[in-house]
């Protein structure tokens, strides 16, 4: 998508507290050249789902520590494809253990990031995925 | 002789930057030099005169989670493992003021911590557990008065005496807005329920710490050593300042206070960080605040290694980052401890990794010898050096947050939510650049799959935790809490102390969520400005 900038939008859905990664990747995506809504923490779904829409993102980055993943990603991700036919990336992170990551992957989570995930390889990992969706 | 070129072109400190020389000599302290001993003001060295000639530190794991029966039978474990007090962790629908069953609670129940909804849930939680002899934290902080009225009134029931109990409630909610993010209610209001339970324990409770300072979520978000150290003193200074806003004198609650602090990597940084600290709230207690008592110039902390120091990545690797961390604690003399398993990067600790992270005190507490002598590092010059200039930053960033108006202020200003963030951020850039080496993260590195048994939370739990909460408010007798809650919110609305109302209203079985709902009327829902 060339000239046009990547719109993302990175949230806590849950009641996780532990925003230190949000935000940092916040920055980092703003710092690669892409528009960033933080839309912040203890977030429903629902709450979530609406942004997205309303914002018209290319890519949603969800993140949580508290062990809710399997309860909130899947959620958030069906009731945005129920609001809106666009095909946006939903990419996570956070304390993920790895058997779990197959059940994101299947409800649309097209990757999951652990602890310690470099910031550039997240935003290159935004970039190659949506140019590969725009071809 | 030729002189051989050094490794790097500079070195620096991760405090603050500042370069450090090759060597430090007694003109790097002079004037600057502390000759205190142990047990004497400023009490740099150690608060007590023998360390831990007379008693070890208290070993204190950091436990809770899944159901009560569940997290019943780890605390009993730990105690079988030489765990001399307990800590408390609440799962977040408890710690943010909903019942298991509200829908903010959903894949939460059981998930961080251990689900407790009413009186019922505390009292099983402490099962065959004599709440008057031993000693229990609970990181709990918005609805801290809640929880220890379930406390208190749990203990009743057991036959022990109110006034003798020990433990600590967290109860700390300018961290919360700094950065751990559990608050509730807005900064104000949160300043009188603290302050509530803080005036209810001087009167009542003379063995129980009303207020613990913490500082290990601001440098787990990511602040340096100096702003951890600074902005846990700046919100201390606001505790005390409301205290005295109420007409209590500082001598009659500051003794009460403690501390929870982070121990990061850098050994000698962090026994600098611990010294410094010592000394600034010492000095703050006498000179600013006027207090006589010795007790309320003590700085009594306790620390718990930084989890974010852990990697997944050679999760084994994290057992030596804890031993190093553990050990900077005890070269400084803290009086409780917490030892991350190694695990704690991927999930809540497996047994396994806790009897090793327990194992690790006891080994640096019985074969290293370091606990021998008090305070081993004091007079090394660049140790002196290093609590001095920590000293220095911890001050000019006091003076910075007293021209705001105070830390309650600068965080409404996101003043310190700001500096957090940036300092987070910096350190991120600097470990994917590779300055920052983070062994087997982004040096080191091997491909090995990660393979450990962890602990898994069953499903089942939420489920179970809903049904135990649906069932308990169908069988109680309702009008007694309708008629407790409308009281509460009598007592809310008013200036007196809400605590006598709750530990009433939680015998009656009203739930957390209930009396959290009451609070939330009265007193509205913070939500942050989302700062970046």
């Amino acid at each position: 998508m060339p000239g046009k900038r990547i719109r993302v939008l990175i949230a806590k859905p849950g009641l996780d507290g532990h925003d230190r990664g949000a935000k940092a990747i916040a920055r980092g995506l703003r710092d690669a050249g892409m528009e960033v809504i933080y839309l912040g923490l203890r977030l429903t779904p629902e709450q979530i789902a609406e942004a997205v829409v309303q914002e018209d993102v290319d890519a949603v980055g969800l993140s949580c520590l508290s062990g809710a993943h399997l309860t909130v990603f899947p959620k958030t991700v069906k009731l945005v494809r129920e609001k809106t036919s666009k095909d946006i990336l939903f990419v996570g992170g956070g304390i993920i253990p790895e058997k779990d990551i197959p059940r994101l992957r299947e409800a649309g989570f097209a990757w999951i990031f652990g602890p310690g995930a470099p910031l550039p390889e997240i935003s290159e990992f935004i970039k190659t995925s949506l140019e590969k969706r725009a071809a | 002789m030729k002189e051989e070129q050094e490794r790097k072109k500079e070195f620096r400190t991760t405090v603050d930057g500042t370069v450090v020389k090759r060597v430090y000599t007694q003109a790097d302290v002079n004037g600057g030099l502390d000759t205190s001993l142990p047990g004497e003001y400023p009490y740099t060295r150690n608060i007590w005169p023998a360390g831990y000639r007379t008693r070890l530190w208290t070993v204190r794991q950091y436990s809770g989670f899944a159901t009560v029966e569940e997290s019943n039978k780890r605390y009993k474990f730990l105690y079988q493992q030489g765990n001399t007090g307990f800590s408390v962790a609440f799962h977040l629908p408890t710690q943010i003021g909903y019942d298991s069953d509200h829908p903010m609670a959903a894949g939460e129940v059981g998930r961080c911590g251990v689900a407790i909804d009413s009186l019922a849930d505390m009292e099983r939680l402490w099962d065959g557990i004599p709440l008057a002899e031993v000693s229990t934290s609970m990181t709990i902080n918005a609805t801290a008065p809640i929880i220890l009225a379930m406390y208190i009134a749990a203990a009743e029931k057991q036959g022990a005496d109110p006034r003798k109990l020990r433990g600590t409630v967290q109860n700390d909610l300018l961290k919360e807005f700094c950065a751990r993010n559990t608050y509730i209610f807005n900064p104000d209001a949160s300043m009188r329920l603290i302050t509530d339970l803080c005036a209810y324990c001087a009167e009542n409770m003379p063995e129980w710490n009303s207020l613990s300072i913490c500082s290990y979520h601001i440098r787990e978000a990511g602040a340096t050593a100096i702003q951890e150290a600074a902005f846990c003193l700046a919100d201390g200074i606001a505790y005390v300042e409301a205290m005295l806003r109420r007409g209590l004198p500082v001598d009659s609650f500051a003794p009460r206070f403690s501390f929870m602090l982070a121990c990061n990597m850098n050994l000698l940084e962090e026994v600098a960080k611990f010294r410094a600290m010592r000394r600034t709230w010492a000095k703050l207690m006498k000179e600013r605040f006027g207090a006589r008592d010795p007790r309320s110039m003590m700085f009594r902390f306790h620390v718990q290694n930084d989890g974010a120091t852990s990697t997944a990545q050679q999760p084994l690797n994290n057992i030596i980052r804890t031993t190093i961390e553990a050990l900077a604690c005890v070269l400084s003399g803290c009086q409780s401890l917490c030892t991350t398993s190694y695990d704690e990067a991927l999930a809540l600790p497996s047994e396994e990794a806790v009897q090793i992270a327990i194992r690790t005190q006891q080994i640096i507490a019985y074969e290293s010898g370091v606990a021998d002598t008090v305070d081993p590092l004091g007079g090394s010059h660049y140790v002196e050096w290093l609590t001095n200039h920590i000293e220095e930053g911890i001050r000019d960033y006091i003076a910075k947050i007293d021209a705001m108006g105070g830390a309650l202020e600068a965080v409404k200003q996101g003043y310190i939510q700001k500096e957090i963030a940036r300092s987070a951020y910096d350190y991120q850039k600097a470990v994917d650049s590779g300055e920052q080496v983070v062994v087997g993260l982004n040096k080191f590195t091997t491909d090995e799959k990660v393979n450990l048994s962890l602990l898994e939370i069953p499903e089942e739990v939420e489920r179970k935790q809903i049904e135990r909460v649906r069932k308990l408010r169908a069988e109680r007798d309702n009008a007694a809490v309708q008629e407790a809650l409308a009281e509460v919110r009598r007592v809310a609305e008013s200036n007196e102390n809400v605590m006598p109302v709750l530990i009433k209203a939680v015998k009656t079985c009203a739930t957390l969520g209930e009396l959290a709902d009451v609070f939330r009327s009265v007193f509205g829902e913070y939500r942050e400005p989302n700062i970046l």
